[in-house]
């Protein structure tokens, strides 16, 4: 909401600065965004100084920007569409040139009875081109147009950078002071404020100022309730309202005034209009819209010569306006003053009379009734609606108003009648009208101004601040709350505004909100949290998942996070089955269903970088989601990691390019189980009916299990599902394992001492068959070492015609070590001998030469 | 023999000199100290030597010995030395050329900042609570005070669950975890509650169209603290304390009072922009302050929602958005670049 701070000057006394007053409505809640100066003094900031809002706009020099008076309006004689201006600026009397079409009326009349008040720039003047796009900074200078030299101007709008209008110069009221600057006259700052949901109430200038009022212990000056003198017959005998669901109509006021004069509104209301961001039309809507800004509550003018033609038109011909709100119909249609059709929903209210719906109740009035030039009689609404109701209504058919955006936050039912009040009295001071008496109020849902209690002790325990009760009492009362003290305590009366105040427990929160708020949040000290500490629970699996990111960072894998929603497509590429947990309200198809393959998630990390590095390899440790019936889905953390590329990076002297493969992904799993101090682990093919084992290729992946449970398996993905996913030419290896699986097998571990003696090394090769996997080889030659085999790892594998078809050797650097002393070449050679032995009855090994 | 003692050992001496490299002085050893040298001959026809002269010849001969030994020695370390000095000279490498690149793993940046608001919340003693991410409608609003028509349940706001009984989302922010966590330890003590003091990160979910600046997904960080003994200046004095932590120790705040469901009083606390010093930038929009968290007093209907009876019980909470924080602090433009895990990006954490 943009507010001039002139305006708001009505109300209340502000003898701060403008910075001062943004800061302190920003502590309190109404934040203001940005300061636009239209006038007034700007502040100056030296270079590095701290700013606490964005300010811009232009400052009016008091010198040469002044209040002056045309006399006479001459025609230049070069030119037709140019007049010259005799002007007096309550010093010196100047001609000033300009073109405003505006003027051109008054041109060849001779002296002016009444002399027009002009905003008047002399030479020097620093303002905006009105002839250029936006606002572009110039000074004012003199030149020949036509002839004739011209060294001062009246201003535009535009060029005072009220608004962009450069139509026509800015003719003043006449009751301007010639010669006063013009930054006194009608200099402003405009605030751009966000107001919360809670805070509807300050959706208004009153709201504003009486929340400076509090802020700033300045009192705050009431609107007249009885400002203005009615006639002729009273509104009672003309018009009835009828309320069919007071739940979403609590309230509907109507007020009547005749014989008005449609003009276009006093030039201060206009500008004010401007700068808070509203068109001005004529004083009629001007005035609905002023009154809206002023207290709040969003007004309806309807044409009243209209509506009693319809009233005679409609069945029972009478001349009563018979105005009732109730529900669309299903299928109904509405032409909102936008000269739009629009198809209603039945949730939507509308105003009707006998012959049908008017407007769409508190979002937009209807096109046959509304005001226009013509218009002599009006009927003006004001009344309260159900927000959720509007907020939905408005929403549906995309219609933000200034009356939707209020409604919509909440509008307490009794500034219906304050708002039709405070708009008759506008029109009647606008547009000369003669207000009849008394209105038409039907009321049938009026809402409780709760009374809430709040103690020195409650203020104390929440907000840590030792408040007296007459002090608590205070604050409240610049809010306008009814106070009474009573020892330590006081009670609280809502005042008759706001809806934002609960009962009990609730209110007390409530109150003690305001309390703080007007104390001033800067002022509430701080402390440490000194209450008892609480127990001590952790969160083992959070500090798992962490300590498994470690891990496998350190082995070379970059982590990934990715949106846990994707498409059923994306992932049935893997040949994942079953149901999905689906979004019912996706943004998009691609993001329609919650993901049940973490594997999938970085198989597309691959594919998207598939062109930027040589080497990928990613991981990602996260939820997936699993349906259930009737019940939250299932949402088991899984630990994926994918990897493809080069195995080593390339580099200046190096030509290897081995392309990473399943020992590599083996040796990732092996390095990241062995990080966990699993043990017990043992490998076998992937079982290919589940997943992830249907994903890879069957020859090429395996799962794992600890302590005969299996917790995960990797491989090579399958070459149908690599071929859906864009991948590059290397092969794509990829695992999943369960979280929960992994923590459960963890076993706390103790460590193998040192040893202090050195230990024996050997290397022996055996040939094999082709077919007999290396981990049996590797089993019997650990089994038959026995203790004093501290190691056996296999760091070659051979195959030649020599060896023969279908044979091949397998190439061990065994260990020996003894705890307790140095081996002798006799002892180890017994061993190797068992070893060899046991191979060669077994798998009918042959150990080579 | 005492005039060939001297002899050999002024040869020995002479021819030294001339020796330049470790071959060599392998050599001059072997010539005039080895098995076969003069030298040695003398040693070994000692037992020839008159008995007289014997003595004298024998003290000589080891006089020379010494002193061989000893000039072989100090000649050494001349040629080591002097060979170093030359391998060092001329044994360089153009330092210039790239180092051999090494193949590293890295955390998402997300999880780092993640980690750092945990790290200093859990010194704070801000335990870490975890829980689940489909919520259902009561603990992601109706638990939390969100009022029937509540913007923030439309759909359009939220992302819903299709096909379950009863209304199933994406959580909207990690909240529901603070009903959750208040009802696990009400349950251990219901007529006594313990206090709680917790960390809640995890990935929230809303519906809004996916730009530079706005996602569908991101994490939070909430912290609730309850207790008998818990006030507004207490969470004013927590929440200054971990700004002066994560962004420096002259990091000026300011409390702004805001409205949320779920606190009361409710406030955003702001930091003043580090990008500029609070001199206005686009970062700030020129307002010199970002925002930072929201905060507030936890509201009666949650407590008691949680288990926690308000009459005796206060608390406070607040939250914040770990990726907005690591954008500031990272000049990250684009939001998007978090999920989309580009190499590119993810390498430069």
């Amino acid at each position: 909401m943009k507010i001039p701070v002139s305006w708001i000057k009505d109300y209340v006394n502000i003898n701060i600065s403008i910075e001062k007053l943004a800061s302190m409505l920003t502590l309190a809640g109404l934040e203001v965004e940005e300061i636009r100066y239209v006038g007034w003094e700007m502040p100056k900031y030296e270079d590095g100084e701290s700013h606490e809002f964005k300010t811009y706009g232009l400052e009016w020099d008091r010198e040469k920007l002044v209040v002056a008076e045309i006399s006479e309006v001459k025609a230049h004689p070069n030119a037709d569409k140019l007049v010259l201006c005799d002007l007096f600026d309550g010093k010196e009397h100047w001609t000033a040139l300009t073109g405003a079409p505006n003027l051109l009326p008054y041109k060849g009349k001779g002296k002016l009875e009444q002399p027009l008040k002009v905003a008047y720039a002399k030479k020097d003047s620093v303002l905006y081109d009105g002839h250029k796009d936006g606002q572009v900074l110039m000074k004012l200078k003199c030149a020949k147009v036509r002839g004739i030299e011209s060294c001062s101007m009246v201003c535009s709008e535009k060029e005072l950078g009220i608004s962009d209008d450069h139509e026509g110069i800015i003719i003043l009221d006449d009751d301007a002071q010639t010669g006063m600057p013009l930054a006194d006259y009608m200099g402003d700052a405009v605030l751009s404020i966000d107001i919360l949901p809670n805070n509807a109430r300050n959706v208004n200038v009153l709201g504003v100022a009486r929340e400076i009022a509090a802020l700033t212990n300045q009192p705050l000056k009431r609107i007249d309730k009885k400002p203005y003198t009615t006639s002729g017959d009273p509104i009672a005998s003309k018009v009835e309202i009828e309320i069919a669901n007071p739940e979403l109509n609590p309230r509907f006021v109507l007020g009547l005034i005749r014989d008005v004069e449609i003009k276009p509104s006093p030039y201060i209301v206009q500008r004010r209009l401007r700068l808070a961001g509203i068109r001005p039309i004529n004083n009629l809507v001007d005035a609905t819209n002023y009154a809206m800004f002023e207290i709040g509550e969003p007004l309806h003018a309807f044409d009243y010569d209209v509506l009693v033609e319809r009233a005679k038109g409609a069945s029972t011909g009478s001349a009563t306006v018979k105005i009732s709100t109730r529900n669309a119909e299903k299928g109904e249609m509405l032409t909102t003053l936008d000269n739009i059709e629009r198809k209603l929903q039945e949730s939507n209210v509308l105003v009707c009379d006998e012959a049908g719906s008017l407007s769409m109740a508190g979002v937009m009035g209807g096109l046959e009734s509304e005001v226009t030039d013509k218009t002599k009689n009006v009927l003006l609404e004001g009344a309260a609606w159900q927000f959720i109701n509007i907020r939905r209504t408005a929403n549906h058919h995309n219609l933000p108003s200034e009356a939707s955006y209020r409604f919509s936050r909440g509008v307490h039912p009794s500034l219906s009648e304050d708002g039709v009040k405070r708009g008759l009295y506008w029109m009647q001071k606008w547009a000369n009208g003669k207000i009849a008496p008394d209105l038409v109020d039907n009321y049938p849902l009026p809402p409780t101004d709760p009374t809430v209690r709040v103690t020195e002790a409650d203020v104390k325990k929440l907000l840590g601040i030792e408040l007296s009760a007459a002090e608590i009492s205070k604050l409240l009362t610049k809010l306008e709350f009814s106070t009474q003290v009573e020892g330590t305590s006081v009670t609280a009366i809502t005042p008759p505004f706001r809806l934002d105040i609960g009962e009990g427990l609730v209110g007390k929160a409530d109150l003690i909100e305001e309390i703080a708020r007007i104390y001033g949040y800067d002022k509430i000290p701080e402390t440490r949290l000194s209450d008892q500490l609480p127990p001590q629970r952790g969160n083992p699996s959070h500090d798992w998942a962490e300590g498994a990111k470690n891990l496998l960072a350190t082995l070379g894998l970059q982590e990934a996070v990715n949106y846990r929603m994707t498409s059923p497509e994306a992932q049935e590429r893997l040949g994942l089955q079953g149901e999905f947990v689906k979004v019912a309200n996706p943004n998009s198809p691609e993001k329609s269903v919650l993901r049940r393959s973490l594997m999938g998630s970085v198989l597309e990390n691959i594919e998207a970088n598939a062109r930027v590095r040589e080497t990928l390899a990613f991981f990602e440790i996260g939820p997936v989601f699993v349906p259930k019936k009737n019940d939250l889905p299932d949402e088991p953390h899984k630990l994926a990691i994918a990897m493809t590329g080069r195995r080593q990076p390339p580099a200046w002297d190096s030509t290897a390019t081995e392309k990473i493969d399943f020992y590599d992904m083996k040796g990732v799993a092996d390095a990241f189980l062995a990080g966990l101090q699993l043990k017990n682990i043992a490998y076998a093919p992937a079982d290919s009916s589940l997943m992830p084992g249907a994903a890879f290729h069957p020859g090429k992946s395996a799962q794992v299990s600890v302590n005969d449970v299996v917790v995960g398996a990797f491989g090579e993905i399958h070459p149908i599902a690599a071929e859906k996913f864009a991948f590059g030419d290397a092969p794509v290896l990829a695992a999943e394992f369960d979280v929960a699986s992994l923590r459960k097998a963890q076993p706390d571990f103790e460590i193998e001492p040192v040893p202090a003696f050195p230990p024996m090394l050997e290397d022996i090769a055996i040939i094999v068959d082709e077919d007999l996997p290396a981990e049996k080889v590797d089993f019997l030659i650990r089994q038959t070492g026995g203790k004093m085999l501290a190691d056996a790892r296999l760091f070659d594998v051979y195959r030649s015609e020599q060896l023969g078809e279908g044979k091949k050797s397998l190439a061990y650097a065994l260990t020996y070590q003894a705890p307790d002393r140095t081996l002798t070449d006799k002892e180890a050679a017994k061993i190797r001998n068992k070893i060899v032995k046991r191979l060669e009855r077994e798998v009918g090994a042959e150990l080579r030469g | 023999m005492l005039d060939k003692l001297n002899e050999i050992q002024a040869t020995a001496l002479s021819a030294l000199k001339e020796v330049q490299d470790k071959a060599a002085l392998q050599a001059w050893k072997q010539e005039y100290t080895g098995g076969n040298s003069e030298l040695t001959g003398v040693f070994k026809g000692i037992g020839k030597v008159a008995k007289e002269e014997r003595g004298k010849v024998g003290k000589r001969a080891n006089e020379v010995k010494v002193a061989l030994m000893a000039a072989l020695d100090e000649h050494s370390e001349a040629i080591k030395t002097a060979e170093l000095a030359r391998s060092l000279e001329e044994d360089h490498l153009d330092v210039t050329l790239p180092g051999r690149p090494f193949r590293h793993g890295g955390i998402h940046p997300a999880t780092q900042t993640l980690r750092r608001i945990l790290t200093i919340l859990g010194d704070m003693g801000f335990q870490v609570y975890t829980s689940r991410e489909v919520e259902s409608d009561a603990y992601n609003f109706e638990h939390l005070n969100f009022p029937p028509g509540h913007p923030a349940r439309e759909m359009q706001d939220s992302f819903y669950i299709e096909g379950t009984d009863t209304a199933q989302l994406m959580r909207t922010h990690t909240s529901p975890g603070q009903i959750r966590a208040m009802r696990e330890y009400a349950a251990s003590n219901p007529e006594n509650p313990p206090p709680i003091r917790i960390s809640l990160p995890g990935m929230c979910y809303r519906s809004e169209q996916i730009t530079a600046r706005s996602e569908i997904q991101f994490n939070q960080v909430e912290g609730l603290a309850v207790g008998e003994n818990i006030t507004f200046s207490d969470l004013k004095g927590t929440l200054n304390d971990f700004a002066r932590r994560m962004f420096g120790q002259d990091a000026r705040t300011r409390f702004r009072a805001q409205h949320f469901p779920f606190t009361e009083p409710s406030a955003e606390m702001d930091v003043e922009c580090f990008l500029c010093g609070g001199e206005g930038c686009n970062v700030c929009k020129k307002s010199g302050w970002l925002e930072i968290l929201g905060c507030g007093m936890v509201h009666p209907n949650v407590l008691t929602a949680g288990g926690y009876d308000p009459s005796r019980y206060t608390g406070f909470a607040f939250g914040m958005g770990p990726e907005r924080q690591a954008m500031l602090r990272h000049n990250i433009k684009d939001i998007r670049y978090f999920w989309g895990n580009d190499s590119r990006f993810l390498e430069q954490f």
